[in-house]
């Protein structure tokens, strides 16, 4: 009988831990509110710093948020299995007919850059939207192209045939790439169009922007394009594009912001269409937008306007994520810049206030 | 008796003394028999639901190109977003006979030195660091891919072929360092520890009684050896089907080295290409319409009958070599 009692004695104890174990979660958490999201991975760095630093602020409210890509996170707020998803593009027309009554938030600001390998040329080399649609288009196909040459004078560049980089996986920034390069050539635009994938013309793929990054760093005189974010992290050689007012643009914080400025004067209301809001197309045409950099895309947060369609929803978790959304348009702004995100322009700021008033629960605006 | 004879009295008495009935007329043979046949048939179930998935989610694209997604060449997602696999399927084929061209050599070489010639102790230790490989995750033979491999051969290894064989057109073109070759040769590595493990098991199990006989009638330790390889024929081809497998279905380290271009044939064995496998991991996740989505899936239906068709040429090839080897057991 002793050899029993011995067996029981670590089984009794074993289970009272674990018993107490889940009581405690139980008890402690039972007003704990968790915020589901997914979407996009651009802004999954600054999303899961927001979601940090909330949880320091309002202990019971967990935001979990997972960068599957803003494809996978736009079926996710379609099928609606999230309380909130993010995506580097606007919902098009067909997505938004899915999933009507989608908010549009801008939560922050990326930039592309082109980034390059040629060894002994710092960082600063000059290009123009024309020159980059041809280089990618394999029009332009050494370095010391008189086009190349005639706007970078100072720089010897080399008798060297370029090596294109660009994205192998569908991408958010091979978007806003592919619609800067539309927007300036004709022939780009007619024949590869715009797309998070296109039927590249030639060059070699590269999986992610680290992928793309490891190709450029690994092949001597090779061109690459990257989010500025990710150039900076890796101290990357990115260059300057040419704006629509003429303007050489050093990819930077400023510039960026300074772009969204100019298109924010036009951002449509929050439940309205915003299949044609692009930063890129807003700066095509505009001669007037001096320091603005060209190649500008918001990140959007999309929330549904009437937060009683999604099944889970109930009205605490609905004001939580209203909470959230609005301490993330302000005070979360704050930790964008440590990331080398761009932190919205005060205007941005006042139209997603708006926005985020129109949210309801049961027919009841929550934040008034 | 059948089993399912057994089954229903059983059911009838389903009561307290049915454990006792279980244990004098339903022996453990008859469990064992069922339980297994209900895995095996397991495969079924699961390829079937498989095929009707990538059915089903393909059916859009098979409505809209038919027959032309198999021998189309454009992917075109942004404008015409017309879809067609062709150069993708080349692009797998031709990368994992470039595998098999390389891997299976060796791999044979590595069996056999670990059967037939090493000291036992010295086997034993690198048999542990074969099997070790195998282990390693694909994403990390992608990354030494780019950042040792890719460099190596660039700098090293394809300059030289080039000035030596430059005049045939397959090694010629300009030099990138990733593309495929250098695919086929990443694939060859890490195809190495599976099928060179197959492949010592396989000469291990060859009785010695074959080797005996062979030193006795005075044979060469190189004719043992080739008696031994013969012996373990049919296992050797599976080994190598295996392989194939791998190197057919493998996507992130082919991905990384490839180059990813999508092209029906490219200029020279150093030009980027693209795989079937490669190319929905790649595009999947930011596929953006409902057409886009099906033609992807449907790559994954065309990859799966690929890899049948090639599984059925295999056995074939192993039918006939065994039919040989019993024709001429005959003379």
């Amino acid at each position: 009988m002793k050899t029993i009692y011995k067996a029981i004695i670590p089984i009794v104890i074993i289970a009272i831990v674990v018993t107490s174990v889940f009581a405690y979660q139980y008890l402690s958490t039972e007003q704990a509110i968790t915020l589901n999201g997914a979407g996009a991975t651009f802004p999954f760095p600054l999303i899961d710093k927001w979601a940090a630093e909330y949880h320091k602020i309002k202990p019971n409210v967990q935001v979990n948020y997972q960068g599957i890509g803003s494809g996978g996170g736009i079926q996710q707020h379609t099928e609606k299995t999230v309380y909130f998803a993010a995506s580097d593009a606007p919902l098009t027309e067909a997505q938004a007919a899915n999933a009507t009554n989608t908010l549009h938030i801008p939560i922050t600001i990326g930039g592309v850059v082109p980034i390059y390998n040629l060894p002994g040329i710092p960082k600063g080399l000059k290009f123009t939207g024309e020159i980059l649609a041809d280089i990618y288009l394999g029009k332009i196909i050494v370095w010391n192209d008189a086009r190349l040459t005639a706007i970078n004078p100072d720089i010897n560049l080399p008798n060297q045939a370029i090596v294109v980089v660009r994205r192998s996986d569908g991408s958010g920034t091979t978007f806003i790439w592919t619609s800067y390069l539309s927007n300036v050539s004709p022939e780009w635009k007619n024949n590869v169009g715009r797309g998070t994938s296109v039927n590249w013309p030639t060059g070699l793929g590269g999986k992610g922007n680290d992928g793309v990054a490891a190709l450029v760093q690994q092949t001597p005189y090779s061109i690459g394009y990257v989010e500025f974010t990710y150039a900076k992290k890796n101290n990357l050689t990115y260059g300057h594009v040419q704006n629509a007012a003429g303007e050489f643009i050093e990819p930077s914080i400023g510039s960026f912001a300074k772009a969204a400025e100019y298109a924010a004067v036009t951002l449509p209301r929050g439940d309205a269409s915003w299949s044609k809001v692009s930063i890129v197309d807003s700066l095509a045409n505009n001669t007037q937008a001096h320091g603005a950099y060209p190649i500008t895309s918001f990140s959007y947060i999309l929330v549904y306007k009437e937060l009683n369609v999604l099944p889970n929803m109930n009205e605490a978790a609905a004001k939580a994520l209203v909470d959230f959304l609005w301490w993330a348009v302000h005070e979360g702004q704050n930790y964008a810049a440590d990331l080398y995100y761009v932190p919205l322009p005060s205007s941005v700021v006042a139209h997603n206030e708006e926005t985020i008033r129109l949210i309801k629960f049961n027919g009841q605006q929550i934040r008034k | 008796m059948k089993i399912s004879q057994k089954i229903s009295p059983f059911i009838r008495n389903l009561n307290i003394k049915s454990v006792s009935y279980l244990k004098n007329h339903f022996k453990g043979d008859d469990i064992f028999k069922l339980v297994s046949a209900l895995f095996a048939s397991s495969i079924f179930l699961l390829l079937g639901l498989m095929v009707y998935e990538l059915v089903k989610g393909s059916w859009l694209s098979i409505q809209t190109f038919g027959l032309n997604f198999i021998v189309g060449t454009t992917w075109d997602p942004a404008i015409s977003r017309i879809f067609g696999v062709l150069p993708l399927i080349l692009g797998t084929l031709v990368t994992s006979a470039i595998t098999l061209l390389i891997g299976v050599p060796i791999s044979l070489g590595v069996g056999l030195a670990l059967s037939e010639y090493a000291p036992k102790k010295f086997g034993v230790t690198v048999s542990f660091l074969v099997e070790l490989l195998a282990a390693v995750p694909s994403v990390i033979y992608g990354l030494w891919g780019i950042f040792v491999l890719i460099p190596f051969l660039r700098d090293h290894v394809y300059p030289y072929l080039k000035a030596v064989f430059g005049f045939i057109p397959i090694f010629s073109g300009p030099i990138y360092g990733g593309g495929v070759l250098t695919g086929g040769i990443v694939l060859a590595i890490m195809i190495i520890p599976t099928v060179s493990a197959v492949m010592r098991d396989l000469f291990s199990a060859v009785p010695n009684s074959q080797r005996e006989a062979m030193i006795a009638l005075g044979a060469t330790k190189w004719e043992t050896v080739k008696t031994v390889i013969s012996y373990a024929r049919s296992g050797v081809i599976g080994a190598v089907i295996l392989g194939l497998g791998r190197a057919v279905g493998e996507t992130m380290a082919i991905t990384m080295v490839i180059g990813n271009r999508f092209q029906v044939w490219p200029s020279s064995l150093f030009d980027a290409w693209y795989t079937m496998a490669a190319i929905i991991a790649n595009e999947l996740l930011e596929a953006t319409y409902d057409l886009y989505i099906s033609a992807l899936i449907n790559v994954g239906l065309v990859l799966l009958f690929v890899t049948l068709i090639i599984n059925i040429l295999a056995r074939l090839i192993v039918w006939r070599a065994l039919r040989l080897t019993m024709g001429i057991a005959r003379e």
